[in-house]
């Protein structure tokens, strides 16, 4: 289907056109910057609406298809090919929706060179959506890869002290996964004579053996991204030095990538050899669950505590992938924006009491409650979100995760899920654990008695995300209507490929 | 024969210009060189639009002496290319460090000429001669900035070495002549058909001339020359060099191989594919731990003659050839691209005595300079393989030829190899932009110009490849055949 109205277009570049009138603006005038930038996204959250309105969640195939020939060599065609469908629909307006919020929390947050930071933020941007949104798989690398270059700037730039470490490390990790990517790439466009996604799954009849090699380069790539254990030690160290916003986007989109490449590349592509390895994927995502959960507990920094909790619940995500069935492919998706929600919002927590103290050390405050009581009731809700309470979206998600895994023939054993289970209880463990810490018992530190409660402009940061953490919480229907079709259209293909594996 | 003259036309206007240039430059007086730069440019230029005019002509002249083809007039097109930036990158340098010498512009000319000789030819004599043409100016160049004695050195030690590999090549071609009676490419390739070639002779011959191009493309292990003559030449020859005599280099190393050596690839691809191997790891391994900018890019041309090496194995399989060859010939344009560029940003940074020119040199330059800054950031997004950039679309090219060739671990290693690059690559945007300094450029411009130039092609060219693709896969066929 051919889309007439270039709306996927438009999502994706209004934040390059905002960088570069951005990079047009005096450098003097911060607020004049700021304000442009939260315009820019804000118009890029609406777009996505428009997109949103124009999709029709009953059709389970990619919609509002814009594809033209973009480069042409020889024997093969490489197209600018976009399509949203409902495994990336809410990823996208997931991004649109975390963006602005990220502005808005960098108002006094970053007051060195604000330019170049909106310029690379809006870029950030770009890359992201794209990746969300191309069909192609040059393409899509392409923005892929791209995303690194902002998001190495914003962490080495504006990052913590060792933020030049942080920003070398967190480029050569991603970029070793994604090259292997691209040999895979390379050998599947050469094999096929086109790039196109849809083109290839139509396609199918890769051998089981050589899928099993081009699963585990896309895997790279994507694994790392995650990422899943025991891939995962660029994260901490990334996420501690990024700034707030860096670390919003980091936890709340980037990592997202990972997972979706899963879902949208190596699931459809490659379903013999996701059958085969589901076990062994389950796996990881299990011990990446426990290692995540019980490492957090250990940190005495809460931005790293924060940091190792992403590892863990994206072990949700992809153990719910690896079902391979529709409730725990829908129950990844809905958690991957469930993590990007609740995550997003910790980083945001953990930015505004690090703004007012400039230390992160959990025992260094005591008591906060007292002293800021808005600020003790929203980070309250949103650790319960994190550690799943019924009736806050990150229960739906784990629930229907932990459903999922229990159910599904491809891993095979309801002992994953039983061991995943274990990840939620300590995952109350940990979050309790710091909200006692920080917010319960007496107020005994000095420097925390003169401590301001939120501002208008913070609150302003938290509330939507709070308002989707209660929404997803107490009614996911619309969530889960708007991706089952496409889910049910995959999981049966993969089923299918259940079926010819011997 | 007259058509024969019109059809190396962009040649003998090279070659005719330098030796004219030579002489005008008498009547230029001191301290206005400019002119000769000027008058060196429009030969060029003139070159440069007879080159492709007549793009697209394909078939050998002077009883197969010269060939003309898609792969030289694309090769020409390169060259003439890098010698006008040579010459906008060199012209305030060389009034800034008080070398303003005309003969920099006549000699510029002769090397061009040379080069252009070696994608040409259909004689390995006609190659010796191209290389030659090429490398005598090209010492000289080197030692343009005496009595500085690093300038000395490097011109001494590039024309003692470059001497020895010379005499590597001569000895090659007496071989082959005894092995075949001819040193005509046709003759050799029927000599080899009909059986009456020695085979023994013919594939020391051919090992010879590979150690002799080798060494002017700086693949290890005939590499080590090439760090300390970048780091000792002044810095536009360098440029040029870096660029130019390494497409020189390539284009007859493609060009004898593929075209009078195909019967002896499975003794010649194996040992080319270890040398691109070891080149690729040792050129982005020791750049690792340069501190001098021009010796941290003078092991990354290591390391890309490595990659562009990648395209011989792969196109001695004659289904990839063409495309092998046409991936190889869109790199080395990136590469020039990318490279001039990333040299214009040395110039503009390199201060009297040799300062200015350590990685830590750069530190602030994102703060002070940020168009300069964006532009390497730009360049060094490009060597490493990083899209949006021209450097990613020619290694993806050339990833997709040495893959279609079934060789998967060689692009293994490229991949990896390119990995292990994005360390000293970003070590540099690194300084730039994340450590405060006193980076220090001049604002001089034409070499401005050329980097911004250099900057937009990057970026432009690797977003929108095709006319640039369809170019180099018209180039890649080679073919004797008239």
């Amino acid at each position: 289907m051919q889309s007439s109205f270039p709306i996927l277009t438009l999502v994706t570049f209004t934040p390059l056109v905002g960088a570069a009138i951005v990079l047009l603006l005096p450098r003097e005038r911060l607020n004049l910057i700021r304000w442009f930038a939260l315009a820019v996204s804000l118009v890029t959250f609406g777009l996505s609406l428009v997109m949103l309105g124009m999709f029709d969640p009953s059709n389970p195939d990619l919609q509002l298809v814009e594809r033209v020939t973009w480069i042409q060599v020889g024997s093969w065609t490489i197209d600018y090919h976009l399509g949203v469908d409902g495994l990336s629909l809410l990823l996208v307006l997931l991004t649109t929706l975390l963006v602005p919020i990220s502005i808005l929390s960098t108002w006094t947050a970053v007051e060195e060179r604000v330019k170049d930071f909106m310029a690379f933020f809006l870029l950030l941007a770009m890359g992201m959506l794209g990746v969300f949104l191309a069909l192609d798989l040059f393409l899509f690398y392409v923005f892929w890869e791209f995303t690194l270059v902002p998001m190495y700037f914003l962490i080495g730039i504006w990052g913590g002290t060792r933020r030049m470490y942080a920003a070398i490390k967190f480029f050569l990790y991603t970029m070793a996964g994604s090259i292997l990517m691209l040999l895979a790439i390379i050998w599947l466009g050469l094999q096929a004579g086109t790039f196109s996604l849809p083109e290839l799954i139509a396609r199918g009849s890769i051998p089981a053996a050589t899928q099993f090699w081009l699963f585990l380069a896309f895997a790279a790539a994507f694994a790392i991204k995650v990422p899943m254990w025991p891939l995962h030690s660029w994260l901490p160290d990334a996420h501690v030095e990024a700034p707030t916003a860096g670390s919003v986007i980091l936890a709340g989109v980037l990592l997202k990538m990972g997972t979706y490449g899963f879902l949208r590349f190596n699931l459809p592509l490659f379903p013999e050899a996701s059958v085969r390895l589901a076990p062994w994927m389950a796996l990881l995502a299990v011990i990446g669950i426990l290692y995540g959960a019980a490492v957090s507990y250990a940190q005495k920094d809460v931005k790293k505590l924060v940091a190792y909790s992403s590892v863990s619940h994206l072990g949700f995500v992809m153990l719910g992938l690896f079902a391979l069935n529709p409730l725990g492919i829908q129950g990844g998706i809905l958690q991957m924006i469930n993590h990007g929600l609740s995550t997003g919002a910790l980083f945001l927590i953990v930015g505004m009491i690090y703004e007012r103290r400039h230390t992160r050390d959990v025992d260094a405050f005591g008591g906060l409650w007292k002293v800021m009581p808005v600020y003790g009731a929203l980070t309250l809700i949103v650790t319960l979100s994190s550690m799943g309470l019924p009736g806050l979206n990150g229960f739906i998600g784990e629930f229907t995760i932990l459903l999922g895994a229990f159910g599904s023939e491809a891993i095979g054993s309801p002992w994953f899920a039983g061991f995943a289970a274990l990840g939620v209880i300590l995952a109350a463990i940990y979050m309790l654990y710091m909200f006692q810490k920080m917010f319960l018992g007496p107020l005994d530190k000095d420097e925390n008695q003169k401590l301001k409660d939120l501002n208008v402009r913070e609150i302003v940061t938290l509330v939507p995300l709070l308002v989707f953490i209660f929404w997803i919480g107490l009614y996911p229907k619309p969530f889960f209507d708007l991706m089952a079709p496409a889910v049910d259209q995959l999981s049966a293909a993969l089923q299918a490929a259940a079926l010819a594996v011997p | 024969m007259g058509s024969d003259f019109l059809a190396i036309l962009p040649l003998i206007i090279v070659a005719g210009w330098a030796s004219l240039l030579l002489l005008a430059d008498l009547f230029v007086p001191p301290g206005r060189k400019g002119i000769t730069g000027l008058l060196a440019s429009l030969g060029l230029l003139a070159a440069l639009g007879v080159t492709i005019v007549q793009f697209g002509a394909q078939r050998p002249v002077f009883d197969g002496m010269l060939l003309v083809d898609g792969y030289a007039s694309f090769l020409d097109v390169l060259f003439l290319f890098a010698g006008l930036f040579a010459i906008t990158l060199a012209h305030d340098y060389l009034k800034r460090m008080g070398l303003e010498r005309g003969e920099y512009y006549s000699l510029l000319l002769f090397v061009i000429s040379g080069m252009m000789m070696m994608a040409h030819a259909g004689d390995l004599i006609m190659l010796f001669i191209g290389l030659e043409t090429l490398s005598i100016p090209l010492y000289v160049m080197a030692g343009l900035a005496r009595p500085r004695p690093e300038s000395e050195e490097s011109a001494l030690k590039y024309f003692l070495l470059g001497a020895f590999a010379s005499s590597f090549e001569v000895y090659g071609i007496a071989l082959i002549f005894g092995a075949t009676s001819t040193t005509r490419l046709a003759g050799i390739v029927a000599a080899a058909q009909a059986g009456t070639a020695v085979p023994g002779l013919l594939l020391l011959g051919a090992v010879l001339i590979l150690v002799s191009l080798g060494f002017k493309v700086a693949v290890v292990p005939f590499h080590m020359w090439t760090p300390d003559v970048y780091q000792g030449a002044p810095t536009p020859v360098t440029a040029f060099m870096s660029v130019g005599a390494k497409a020189g280099g390539f284009a007859g190393l493609l060009r004898v191989f593929l075209l009078a050596f195909p019967a002896l690839a499975p003794s010649w691809a194996p040992v080319v594919l270890w040398v691109a191997v070891v080149t690729m790891i040792w050129g982005n391994v020791a750049a690792i731990v340069q501190s001098n900018i021009k010796r941290l890019l003078a092991y990354s041309s290591i390391a890309h003659a490595g990659y562009i090496l990648m395209a011989l194995p792969a196109a001695a399989d004659p289904r990839v050839g063409p495309l092998a060859v046409s991936a190889a010939l869109f790199y080395l344009f990136a590469y020039a691209i990318t490279n001039l560029g990333a040299w214009g940003v040395v110039v503009a940074l390199e201060g009297s005595e040799g300062k200015g020119l350590q990685v830590d040199d750069y530190a602030g330059l994102g703060q002070r300079h940020p168009w300069l800054a964006l532009s390497m950031v730009l360049f060094m997004l490009s060597l490493t393989g990083v899209p949006p950039s021209i450097g990613f679309v020619a290694k993806f090219y050339l990833f997709s030829a040495v893959l279609d060739a079934g060789l998967i671990g060689l692009a293994l290693v490229g991949v990896l190899t390119s990995l292990i690059s994005a360390a000293y690559y970003l070590r540099v945007v690194v300084v730039m932009y994340m450590r405060s300094g006193e980076a220090h450029a001049r604002r001089e411009g034409w070499l401005h110009a050329t980097v911004g130039l250099m900057a937009a092609a990057t970026l432009i060219l690797g977003l929108l490849p095709t006319p640039l693709f369809d170019l180099a896969s018209r180039a890649g066929l080679l073919s004797l055949a008239p």
